[in-house]
């Protein structure tokens, strides 16, 4: 079963570069996709750009509109993701709670929904 | 035949039953909305022909054979529909005969089974609300609306936060085993919380006129004493059972006149059962020996101090204070630190007592509960200040939500305007 692992934290919460704790920082996501491609369970797994990179589009009656900024002021913002294989959603727990950002922000697990098309 | 089998009787026997043919059901079936309307399906053919045959020797195993054939029926009859293989691989999983219930010991094997069920209900990941009504339904058997009635909520609400939970539980793949070792201390936290909750559900009702329900008391003793057995070696399950006790054991002495609350204190120590105090202490005892002291096991340690005093004035209060500080340092909260100052109070003087529960005070945490104004209302008197103590014992009647504690709060009031 497919898991979504969302990784939230508020903007600029995390270690600062060129200090000890970035490089921790770094080295933990650095053995995190190591772990979980090793174990098998790795789909895919990137950080994304910062919100004020983001922009939002909404179309309604056919109309395209277009916003810069996330759809929704949060405190703590999407920051990356990991989509990981798991048995259960023990294992991808288990998962979320080695991701190094999980020590400051917040690490959502949804479940993929399967669709049979067939 | 047995005519004089009433429904009550067989469905009381069923709900005794429930929790344990329910774990291995699932074990199979690994479903619960399916292994639930099975075992629901056991009980009307029990209903039907118990009466006929009087109660089987092993009720679990007839409800267990009645349910799979049930499972079996239902399985065929989805398989006609869609033609899945997944339901075949089901059937024949069911047809394997590994999970009989031998006549000797009938559960001794389906410990790791009943411990899967405990540990999926009380799952952190299923909200805390979610977690209370699955484990009175699926472990102990009982129906919605009995839930609803304990838990004073609508029957509609019950049933909605059971359907959830089950849906989560499907949608997200939350599995059905006992977790790893390495698990065990949030999920076991977990497990205990929710077991203490539904007791002090029972204990203290939060609403309503009534103040001890018994029946939830009994339920959470029932699943403690369970899960004792189960994990015999987890030291705080023992010392959750000793301290569920320890407050069972009083419970006729804390209230008179049918619903009158009476304070530690003022009770008639002759109304607390001393047999059950000896099974807890004792339980207690052994558990302390294990080394792994946490917080059930002070909590039932201050509680046993308590039980085994004759008088109040007996009370060994130093030994209270010591473990109250204990308390503290593995869970201080703002709670704990108010009873620690209860203790301290008898220990030592109200005077000293009350300089540490201004300073309490100081940090808001505690603003809007009611038992820190019933506490400073009492060190206030005990110093003579009564004005003062009138002022706190006002808000705690503001309050307060159990009718039966307000009550008892008022006559507290009325005493205090004549001094």
């Amino acid at each position: 079963m497919q898991y979504l692992l969302l990784i939230y934290a508020a903007e600029n919460s995390g270690p600062k570069p060129d200090t000890p704790e970035f490089g921790a920082m770094f080295q933990g996501y650095m053995d995190f996709n190591k772990e979980t491609k090793a174990a098998g369970v790795h789909i895919a797994g990137q950080p994304l750009q910062g919100i004020d990179t983001a922009t939002t589009v909404r179309v309604s009656n056919g109309k395209t509109q277009t916003n810069d900024g996330p759809f929704a002021e949060t405190k703590e913002v999407l920051g990356g993701y990991y989509l990981l294989e798991c048995a259960d959603l023990d294992e991808a727990l288990a998962y979320a709670a080695k991701i190094p950002t999980a020590a400051w922000g917040s690490i959502e697990v949804r479940p993929i929904m399967e669709l049979d098309f067939k | 035949m047995n005519a004089d089998l009433t429904h009550a009787h067989i469905e009381d026997v069923v709900r005794n039953s429930w929790g344990r043919v329910l774990s291995i059901l699932m074990s199979h079936l690994r479903d619960l909305e399916l292994a639930e309307d099975v075992l629901q399906d056991a009980l009307i053919a029990a209903l039907k022909s118990w009466p006929q045959s009087d109660i089987p020797h092993i009720p679990e195993a007839w409800l267990l054979t009645t349910a799979k054939r049930k499972a079996i029926d239902r399985l065929r009859h989805t398989q006609m529909h869609h033609n899945k293989s997944a339901e075949i691989k089901m059937m024949a999983k069911i047809n394997h005969q590994d999970h009989e219930i031998s006549e000797n010991a009938p559960f001794a094997q389906f410990k790791n089974e009943q411990l899967s069920l405990i540990f999926t209900c009380c799952h952190p990941a299923l909200s805390q609300a979610a977690r209370i009504a699955l484990t009175l339904k699926a472990v102990g058997g009982l129906g919605n609306g009995e839930i609803a009635r304990g838990l004073m909520l609508k029957e509609t609400t019950v049933a909605q936060r059971i359907v959830r939970a089950k849906r989560k539980i499907k949608a997200a793949n939350i599995p059905y085993r006992v977790p790893e070792r390495q698990q065990w201390g949030e999920r076991l936290q977990s497990v205990l919380w929710v077991i203490y909750f539904i007791f002090n559900e029972g204990y203290t009702a939060t609403s309503g006129p009534q103040l001890s329900r018994k029946d939830l008391c009994l339920e959470a003793i029932e699943l403690g004493t369970t899960l004792n057995q189960l994990i015999p070696d987890e030291a705080e399950v023992a010392g959750l059972c000793a301290l569920m006790l320890l407050h069972d054991a009083r419970r006729e002495a804390r209230c008179k006149h049918a619903n009158e609350l009476v304070q530690l204190e003022d009770q008639d120590r002759t109304l607390w059962n001393q047999k059950t105090i000896k099974q807890a202490t004792k339980l207690l005892i052994s558990a302390l020996s294990k080394g792994a002291i946490g917080p059930y096991q002070l909590q039932a340690a201050i509680s046993a101090v308590h039980a085994n005093a004759s008088h109040f004035a007996n009370t060994d209060w130093a030994e209270i204070t010591g473990l109250y500080e204990r308390l503290y340092q593995s869970t201080p909260t703002p709670v704990v630190r108010l009873n620690a100052i209860v203790a301290l109070s008898y220990a030592k003087d109200a005077a000293l007592a009350l300089s540490a529960l201004n300073e309490l005070e100081a940090t808001g945490a505690l603003s809007e509960y009611q038992y820190f104004y019933v506490v400073k209302a009492d060190l206030l008197e005990r110093t003579s200040q009564i004005s003062g103590a009138k002022l706190s014992l006002t808000r705690a009647i503001q309050l307060a939500t159990n009718k039966v504690e307000r009550t008892f709060l008022e006559k507290k009031m009325l005493k205090l305007s004549n001094k």
